[in-house]
């Protein structure tokens, strides 16, 4: 049947074509909130590499800057594991302080600043010597964590307290706190250091704070056909790294938003799997992950096109990620 | 039927009647030209064709927009809007409109009685009906395209292979169910009963596929019903063009599309072969033939 032959042909090529203009292959590192365990997933491919156990309660996660070592929020056994990126095994702990949530590593990957939601402080931790170099008291239920290109300036986000506390990073001292909407989930800095975007997630909106007065400058909201606007809870924000697009997980909506960063305003909403929740470049910002936590997957978008292109079954309630070079 | 076959494939290949390959080429062209015109000259029904797809594209995806986007099923990678999940659904449901509507063309061409112009043709009949079913399909197809086109502007873009891929699958699923409305045609005595055929085949056909909802979600509604959309070949050209869209193959939908474009081909062909078909028995109550 000659239908049969074209569409053998019609795939082959169509394989060989996705086979050539294959990008470069990253490893993503998501953190399964319920069932205690890493999963390792080909960004190229979108296979399941391996999925490592892991301390209770795994959350936040980051990457050292060599790509050598995964910093890991073990949030129930109250520490933050290190696991190399070669062997996979959990090589070292550092002292986090009680349930550690979400964390932040310095430009110069030194310092890593924790947000402890029970205990309402913001540790900071020597990566090098492991020792805890101070304890900041901030607002009610620390979550969100960002700090300035150059290193200056942390912001924590406390959920209860609903601010945005400004820290300089020399003195450990908060020097500004800004009041956002309920819920403050997630604060990040554009590239250029001129803004932070903080999240809140009942609230509904996103505040971009102006770096330089310490105050709200303006406030994404969201509007999608068909949802309620409670269904709408903005949690994880990333910016490009040429500082024009944000994109912003609206949770049990299920769409990623696409913001332009210079109008504020929403371009697109991609839908990805149920209750989205953090996201992450890949290294050559090609591709934007998400984790489903509901639906037990991630997703993969395209950067260029904003196109969702694969979802990828992982562990159970998926909570972060981190891409690391192969 | 199997020794006028073979006889009419004999007589194409040594032509005897002295037609050699460009005669069947220029009647080809012929029936091809006048399928074409035909539609060309009916603007109405090329809008009508599309109104009904994009219909059900803007109004009713829009509606039930909330119901999917729960699972994820082969060929899509990720989660889809409903939209994109019925686009494959409403390019069968313009072949099976367009398939149809070639039938009632058919009914048409007998009660006008030009179908006798068109059967008196020196040609093998087999050749004719085949020619004539190609023309029909070829201008659905075109429809397709122009609906995918649209389509497009509404955030329905499969991968840009997908409109490269689909169309062998087009054409296959065309010709099902083109075949289909030429089998039924040779079965109907007036046009009036063209009603029936649109009650009685075009809807069961349409609302008992995976066209509208996928099978999993039929199969948590009633298992019973879930049998029927299995056993409908309609759900199979859906299934092979959704693959297609993709870039992919399934092949369990190309063995069944291609198994009943043989059945409703061959049994068109008997149906309206005069010495032993059906239509020698219509030729008393048939129009004015």
């Amino acid at each position: 049947m000659p239908n049969r032959t074209t569409f053998a042909a019609i795939t082959l090529v169509a394989g060989m074509t996705c086979a050539a203009s294959g990008a470069d292959a990253f490893m993503a590192y998501v953190s399964n909130e319920k069932d205690n365990s890493v999963t390792v997933v080909d960004t190229v491919t979108g296979a399941v590499v391996k999925t490592l156990p892991v301390g209770q309660r795994p959350r936040g996660i980051t990457i050292s800057h060599d790509g050598k070592f995964i910093y890991l929020c073990a949030s129930d056994d109250d520490t933050i594991e290190v696991i190399d990126t070669e062997t996979h095994e959990i090589v070292g702990q550092l002292p986090s302080g009680p349930d550690p949530e979400l964390f932040v590593l310095s430009p110069d990957g030194k310092t890593l600043y924790v947000a402890n939601e029970d205990d309402n402080l913001v540790t900071v931790i020597d990566i090098e010597s492991r020792d805890v170099l101070a304890e900041i008291p901030v607002g009610v239920e620390p979550e969100g964590m960002g700090i300035s290109p150059d290193g200056k300036t942390m912001v924590n986000t406390s959920e209860t307290t609903n601010m945005a506390h400004f820290i300089d990073t020399d003195s450990h001292e908060i020097t500004d706190n800004v009041l956002v909407d309920s819920r403050p989930r997630f604060a990040e800095f554009k590239p250029d250091g001129s803004e932070v975007w903080v999240s809140a997630e009942i609230g509904g909106t996103v505040s971009v704070i102006d770096n330089d007065s310490r105050e709200v400058k303006h406030k994404i909201t969201f509007e999608i056909a068909g949802l309620r606007s409670e269904a709408i809870q903005p949690v994880g924000v990333r910016i490009t790294a040429d500082g024009k697009k944000a994109y912003v997980a609206l949770g049990p909506a299920n769409r990623v938003a696409v913001v332009d960063t210079a109008t504020y305003k929403v371009e697109k909403y991609v839908l990805v799997g149920q209750r989205v929740w953090q996201l992450a470049f890949t290294p050559d910002q090609k591709t934007i992950i998400s984790t489903n936590g509901v639906s037990n997957d991630i997703t993969f978008i395209d950067v260029a096109t904003d196109e969702p292109v694969q979802s990828v079954t992982v562990g159970s309630m998926p909570w972060g990620v981190v891409v690391s070079p192969k | 039927m199997t020794l006028n076959a073979g006889i009419s494939h004999q007589s194409l290949l040594a032509a005897p009647r002295g037609f050699g390959f460009g005669q069947y080429a220029a009647c080809l062209r012929g029936i091809m030209l006048r399928e074409g015109l035909r539609f060309l000259n009916q603007r109405e029904r090329f809008i009508s064709s599309l109104v009904r797809p994009l219909l059900w594209l803007f109004v009713f995806a829009a509606g039930f927009r909330q119901v999917l986007g729960v699972s994820i099923i082969p060929p899509y990678k990720t989660y889809v809007l409903y939209e994109v999940y019925i686009t494959p659904g409403l390019c069968c449901m313009i072949l099976l409109f367009s398939g149809m509507q070639s039938s009632l063309s058919m009914v048409y061409d007998r009660e006008m009685g030009n179908m006798r112009t068109l059967l008196v043709s020196p040609f093998p009949r087999w050749f004719l009906l085949v020619a004539k079913l190609l023309a029909g399909v070829s201008v659905s197809v075109v429809q397709v395209y122009v609906f995918l086109a649209v389509a497009w502007f509404w955030s329905v873009k499969p991968p840009p292979i997908g409109y490269i891929a689909v169309l062998p699958a087009l054409f296959l699923a065309g010709m099902m169910l083109c075949s289909l409305g030429m089998l039924l045609s040779s079965m109907i005595r007036q046009l009036e009963n063209f009603a029936g055929v649109m009650n009685f085949v075009i809807f069961p056909m349409y609302f008992a596929s995976s066209a509208l909802y996928p099978l999993w979600r039929i199969q948590e509604a009633s298992p019973l019903l879930f049998r029927i959309c299995q056993a409908n070949p309609f759900t199979y050209a859906v299934e092979l063009i959704r693959f297609a869209l993709y870039g992919r193959l399934d092949w369990i939908s190309l063995v069944v599309v291609g198994s009943f474009t043989v059945l409703f081909l061959g049994g068109a062909i008997l149906a309206y072969d005069p010495a032993n078909g059906l239509l020698s028995r219509k030729r008393d109550t048939g129009g004015n033939g």
